[in-house]
């Protein structure tokens, strides 16, 4: 459908055992999808932080956030304003690298997309890299023609800009 | 103070004199504790029946029920009551034992993950890790279960924490800081829809399973005179408007009542009420209430927009809502120059004549019996506070269509998740609630054989319901769809010349007798209340006997198969309301 977008949906949770289940029971009960969710720790105790990228049209993020209001362990529900957020994502890459040329290669895309080195072998180079979805997916893009053995993403997590407290 | 003890005291505290059970391996420790208590514990025969016993006592009294079940298969038996209470938004509380907290996960002896089976099944779980607790998860799961949207709550007790030593402390709160349902409808909402229900000409009003859990029968009775409007209801609403008033319209849907597809098609303001919009309610949701501005008042802010797009949403507890909206019309309407004056008494009067054409005939000689005539003699034979509870087919559309209920609380069914086997057990739950009412279930042949066994409950307990079966040796709602859809393909729907019903309930001690012909449905159902005995009457009825339907896919007005009316008139029912041209004046 032309009006489905991508939503980012930040909730805070009760830290407790089987949270993530009910949560990701109700995506799949529903036939909502999940395209990344990434859960932690919160500024409050006993409370964790989910933020889940779903995608839908305006009917389907209605029902995903009163479906998760329901929830007994879920205390508040956000719809990020896509213009009022920063979003990132963590990703490591773990590259061939046995010459010398390929190496300084690697390490000079690294760098222009600030992200490091955190892993040396004689065969491999691993890079860090944070950044929105986007800056990633052209990180992996420059750096497939190397030989990429291994990706490990975060997926994004989400916060809004200025005072709002989520 | 014990685990196992401090279940039954935060039972006792509150206010549950009686449970629903079956004990096992896991359950040892609490079974040693309700020895010695004085909680009433009724041994089922099958944790199904529990859980479906503590759901009729929760409708019937709409207090909460309570059922026990057993690790492992104990609590999958417990499955299928727990989830038909959570299609039906009913008060229940489900304990199933666990294996030992040390044994958890290691596909120990009945083990089972019943945290994980109940979660979308329930509104609520809980699983006690340790017994100091227990009182806090008891208190939360009535308040949940109770509160906003009622609905089940599980509860998961690990043998170890039933017998583990704790401090008991009578003073504690339960914090759930997620949990705050929505009360009372926002003033701004109320006054548009207000506004927009005197601004129409044609108001009907569509009742819900929600007028009954919000005991807002009253407050529906007093709106529906005051704005002219005729009330239908869902299955689950039945009973929560008088059906033998001039402004009711019947049962709504796939198996409604033709004067109410009719009316809701017509009408342009439907006022729906603790209502989640069945597909069984609402037919082809494009072609629902077409004419209409919808305004929806619901507790549960969820199911705004989830089936229907409606035009006006209230969220709140129905009989909050309602009395905000019925003294914000009255204020309306006394003043001087109103707004404008809403549905008139002519669309009432229209309304009226227009029902008495529709009427369903109810009266029939023929052997074997006619369920509408069976039906018609169950009413006869009853008061119109008895209990009746229905089994799910053709069984329960026949009562749900055809038999006039004029009090909450006194038809019980399992509308959302229609489970075969639900109509015997709540019937006993309904009695243990309410011993003093008449309790009568309606089943098939079918689904009474799936909970045969608690023949043995009502005997040893002495639990008085009387079971009328309803007896076409047929699975007859499918069969009534192979006939119509599948060109009379009849696979897997004939079930056959055994058993003798009034053998097998003789088997169990409990009187039994049949019923052929007409008149002796009325005469059998009075004799077996007078005799104040549990009974199994086994009307044997007419296989072919088919009942009107929407076929799925199909708008409300498009009802396929004869519909018999009690008078016969000439002529074809008017089908658009003559106020068309009325409209001006």
């Amino acid at each position: 459908m032309d009006n489905q977008r991508s939503h980012v949906i930040s909730a805070l949770v009760l830290n407790k055992p089987g949270v993530l289940q009910r949560v990701a029971g109700l995506f799949t009960r529903r036939g909502f999808n999940i395209d990344n969710i990434t859960v932690g720790t919160s500024e409050q105790e006993e409370m964790a932080r989910m933020t889940i990228i779903s995608r839908g049209d305006e009917k389907v993020l209605e029902q995903i956030l009163k479906q998760l209001n329901k929830l007994i362990d879920v205390v508040k529900v956000r719809d990020l304003d896509p213009e009022y957020m920063v979003k990132r994502e963590l990703c490591l890459i773990k590259i061939h690298a046995n010459s010398e040329r390929v190496r300084s290669e690697v390490i000079q895309y690294a760098n222009i997309f600030r992200g490091r080195i955190i892993d040396v072998s004689p065969e491999t180079l691993t890079v860090e890299i944070t950044g929105t979805p986007d800056k990633i997916e052209a990180l992996i893009d420059l750096l497939r023609g190397f030989g990429i053995k291994t990706i490990v993403r975060t997926g994004a997590t989400a916060i809004s800009r200025g005072m709002m407290d989520y | 103070m014990k685990g196992g003890e401090a279940i039954i005291k935060s039972l006792q505290d509150q206010g549950v004199d009686i449970v629903f059970g079956y004990p096992g391996g896991v359950l040892l420790p609490l079974y040693d504790v309700i020895y010695d208590s004085d909680l009433k514990h009724i041994l089922v025969r099958h944790e199904q029946c529990a859980a479906h016993a503590a759901d009729g006592y929760a409708r019937a009294s709409g207090k909460v029920g309570v059922c026990i079940g057993t690790s492992g298969p104990g609590a999958t038996n417990l499955v299928t009551g727990i989830a038909t209470a959570y299609m039906d938004s009913s008060p229940v509380i489900a304990i199933a034992g666990q294996v030992a907290t040390s044994l958890i996960g290691n596909d120990a002896f009945q083990e089972v993950d019943t945290l994980g089976l109940t979660m979308p099944i329930t509104k609520h779980n809980f699983q006690a890790m340790r017994a100091d607790e227990i009182p806090g998860i008891i208190k939360s799961a009535f308040y949940i279960a109770s509160t906003g949207r009622q609905g089940p709550v599980a509860i998961d007790l690990p043998k170890d924490v039933q017998e583990e030593e704790f401090d008991y402390k009578d003073e504690f709160q339960i914090d759930l800081p997620g949990y705050k349902p929505t009360r009372k409808g926002h003033p701004l909402q109320v006054k548009k829809a207000s506004n927009l229900i005197l601004n129409s000409k044609k108001t009907v009003i569509l009742a819900g399973g929600g007028v009954i859990l919000s005991e807002s029968s009253e407050e529906l009775m007093n709106l529906s005179n005051l704005i002219n409007a005729p009330v239908t209801t869902t299955l689950m609403g039945k009973g929560s408007f008088p059906e033998d008033h001039p402004l009711s319209l019947g049962m709504l849907g796939m198996h409604g009542r033709k004067v109410a597809n009719l009316v809701v098609d017509e009408c342009d303001c439907l006022i729906v009420i603790g209502c989640r919009f069945s597909d069984r309610t609402t037919g082809n949701v494009e072609q629902f209430a077409p004419n209409a501005q919808i305004i929806h008042i619901d507790v549960d802010p969820a199911e705004i927009g989830k089936n229907i797009q409606v035009d006006l949403p209230i969220v709140g507890d129905a009989k909050i809502v309602l009395n905000n909206l019925i003294r914000t019309i009255s204020k309306l309407k006394e003043r001087e120059a109103p707004p404008a004056k809403g549905s008139s008494p002519s669309w009432k009067d229209y309304i009226k004549d227009f029902k008495i054409n529709c009427i369903p005939r109810l009266s029939y000689d023929d052997v074997p019996l006619k369920p509408q005539q069976v039906i018609k003699e169950i009413r006869d034979s009853l008061d119109f506070e008895a209990i009746v509870t229905t089994d799910v087919g053709q069984n329960q559309m026949w009562m749900a269509h055809y038999f006039t209920s004029k009090i909450p609380r006194t038809f019980l069914s399992s509308g959302g998740l229609g489970t075969m086997g639900f109509g015997f057990p709540a019937a006993m739950g309904a009695k243990v609630a309410l011993p003093e009412s008449d309790v009568v279930a309606i089943c098939g042949d079918g689904g009474f054989l799936m909970v045969s066994q608690d023949l043995a409950t009502i005997k040893e307990y002495d639990i008085p319901v009387v079971i009328c079966v309803l007896d076409n040796r047929h699975l007859g709602m499918v069969a009534q769809w192979q006939k119509l859809f599948y060109d009379e393909r009849m696979s897997h729907t004939h079930l056959g010349e055994v058993p003798d019903f009034v053998k097998l309930a003789e088997a169990f001690g409990v009187q039994g007798e049949r019923v052929e012909k007409p008149g002796e449905m009325e005469e059998t159902l009075k004799w077996a209340l007078k005799s104040g005995e549990p009974t199994l009457i086994d009307v044997i009825i007419d296989p072919n006997e088919i009942l009107p339907m929407v076929p799925p896919g199909c708008g409300l007005t498009e009802i396929i198969g004869e519909y018999k009316v009690e008078r016969e008139y000439p002529g074809e029912i008017p089908y658009r309301s003559p106020l068309k041209e009325e409209e001006g004046e």
